[in-house]
């Protein structure tokens, strides 16, 4: 792992100091009134946290990804989207290290795995396993504590915060496999945050879930993202992806584009998101906190 | 017919009477000793047999096992210290040809330990002329009644193998949960998965090696899987789960003991038996 840089100590020092989650906070995303990201410039955004350099990636023996290069700002919200099969979750793999990279090179810019969370997709396969919600989010808090084995006062803590955060609480001792999906994504959450202090991956974190989870998955990631924590999302939800990201990057077989969301929105294919982003002033929130807002009318 | 089965249960039941009289040799304390450790370090490890979708690796490993201690035995005597060698680099060689291809794995799994039945027989056939042919080959199949005559040295290595294995499995249970759990997760975020899968498959190679003088190769799978199903179908948390598996496979390992001393059966396939009645029991009490 050479190529991690180290920071120097005094920089160290002064993260001790804050508490988990705020420690880069002077790298905040700048918001309008309404909450809503607006596209950042670099300068703003501080150094570099994963550098992408011409890498080439494989599916099943098939390239599906080629010679794309692109640089996650530290603080950054970046979404990945793009149609099924174009490499979303392939180049995710790559950056947390799952995947092999055929060509090119993936970079950690002062970031150890360790500091990384990452929430996959809802899978039915771990839906047996005995385990209580407590022992799953305390699964993540073992990156944290890099001297031994043993589970620190401190890990539990910040189990215990984290299940607070998401609402969990009330479920710590029941098994996991007696959740709703709704419940068991929340607990994946709860162990993302868990491992997360500079970067949190979301891999399409949103799909198959009912709304209120989205809505509070959302809302939660937005507010962890505006105390400096980085977010890689790959999703399907472009309204989404367009009122919450700070960068876009969109895969697709015949090109790449990365760049702010400002610029994405300019290009021909989002005329559609437009209307959500807030340069019309006059749009109504197409999704509240609670789901849809019908207009009126009797039900 | 009658008459003889009521003769039988009539010297069973004399027996019963002795029992205490069994455990004044040293001998039989020693051996239900080291059923208990070998049949505790079995159950630990079938929780992640278990869990992480291993049983057909605990299985093929016991086949590698057989085939070493054949060419062992053919070679000269059947030495734990040769088999345990040659059965761990088996483990690791099939936890790490396919780690991309799953599906592959059962195949490399039949492979490699009917490659190893096949050999080890073909020696064991070949160099076995003078000795007792089918009672070894039985012997390191089904187990026999060694245990019985394990020395104080042997028993010493049994037991220092389950109180490394048992102080591990403390330390380390959230650790392990994680890489059971989502190896993806803990791989993502800087656990090693890797290296506790090898861990996991070397410790699972030295028990079903130890054990292989319990039980032997085709049923030491068994006192492995069955307690750990029996302590998932009782509890849905991890750390209960390995608590109870332990005790459901401490406590079949005493009965069944005992059990083979009343009936005058061979040990392993007691023991076996008895987590399979027990497994049959608890799967109809919670189902």
């Amino acid at each position: 792992m050479s190529f991690i840089s180290f920071r120097t100590q005094k920089r160290k020092r002064i993260d001790k100091k804050l508490p988990p989650h705020s420690a880069w906070g002077h790298y905040r995303v700048r918001r309008g009134p309404d909450g809503t990201a607006h596209s950042t410039s670099f300068a703003e955004l501080g150094k570099t946290l994963v550098r992408v350099d011409d890498v080439t990636l494989a599916y099943e023996g098939r390239e599906v990804i080629s010679s794309l290069s692109f640089e996650i700002p530290r603080g950054a919200y970046v979404s990945v989207i793009g149609e099924n099969g174009t490499g979303k979750s392939t180049l995710l793999g790559a950056i947390l290290g799952l995947k092999r990279v055929r060509r090119g090179k993936i970079e950690l810019c002062d970031l150890k795995r360790r500091e990384i969370g990452f929430l996959a997709q809802q899978n039915e396969e771990s839906e047996s396993f005995p385990a209580t919600v407590y022992e799953v989010v305390l699964t993540g808090c073992l990156s944290r504590s890099s001297c031994g084995p043993f589970i620190t006062k401190r890990a539990r803590d910040i189990a215990f915060a984290n299940m607070e955060k998401v609402g969990i609480t009330s479920l710590s001792g029941r098994s996991c496999d007696a959740l709703s999906g709704g419940q068991r994504q929340r607990v994946m959450l709860a162990r993302a945050l868990c491992s997360a202090s500079k970067l949190l991956v979301l891999d399409e974190a949103v799909t198959g879930v009912d709304s209120k989870t989205v809505a509070d998955i959302y809302s939660l990631v937005e507010s962890l993202n505006a105390g400096g924590m980085t977010v890689l999302s790959v999703t399907h939800d472009i309204s989404a992806a367009v009122r919450y990201s700070s960068h876009i990057l969109r895969l697709s077989s015949d090109g790449y584009f990365f760049g702010t969301v400002k610029d994405y929105l300019a290009l021909d294919e989002a005329a559609v998101y437009r209307k959500t982003d807030v340069t019309d002033k006059n749009a109504k929130e197409p999704y509240g906190d609670s789901g849809f807002r019908y207009k009126g009318g009797a039900v | 017919m009658m008459l003889a089965l009521s003769l039988d249960l009539y010297s069973v039941a004399q027996r019963f009477g002795r029992i205490g009289e069994y455990f004044q040799y040293s001998f039989v304390r020693n051996a239900l000793i080291a059923s208990m450790l070998v049949a505790l370090c079995a159950a630990i490890l079938g929780v992640f047999l278990v869990l992480k979708r291993y049983s057909a690796l605990s299985d093929g490993l016991s086949h590698v096992a057989f085939g070493a201690a054949a060419l062992s035995a053919a070679f000269g005597a059947l030495d734990t210290w040769l088999v345990l060698p040659f059965t761990v680099v088996a483990a690791v060689l099939i936890l790490k040809t396919s780690p991309e291809r799953r599906a592959m794995g059962d195949a490399v799994i039949a492979t490699v330990s009917v490659g190893a039945l096949a050999i080890g027989y073909t020696v064991m056939s070949l160099r076995g002329g003078e000795s007792n042919l089918g009672g070894d080959v039985c012997t390191a199949l089904f187990g026999s009644a060694e245990i019985l005559a394990i020395d104080t040295v042997q028993l010493v290595a049994v037991s220092v193998m389950t109180l490394i294995l048992v102080a591990l499995v403390c330390i380390f249970r959230y650790r392990l949960l994680s890489v059971t759990y989502d190896d993806k997760f803990a791989r993502a975020t800087g656990g090693h998965a890797g290296a506790y899968e090898v861990a996991i498959a070397v410790v699972a190679a030295v028990v079903i090696v130890v054990g292989m003088k319990l039980a032997g190769a085709l049923l030491i799978s068994a006192l492995a899987i069955f307690p750990a199903l029996c302590a998932m179908r009782l509890t849905r948390s991890f750390g209960r789960v390995l608590l109870l598996s332990s005790v459901f496979g401490v406590a079949s390992a005493i009965v069944g003991v005992l059990l083979s001393i009343l009936l005058g059966s061979p040990v392993g396939a007691t023991v076996a038996a008895v987590d399979i009645v027990v497994y049959g029991v608890v799967s109809l009490l919670k189902r």
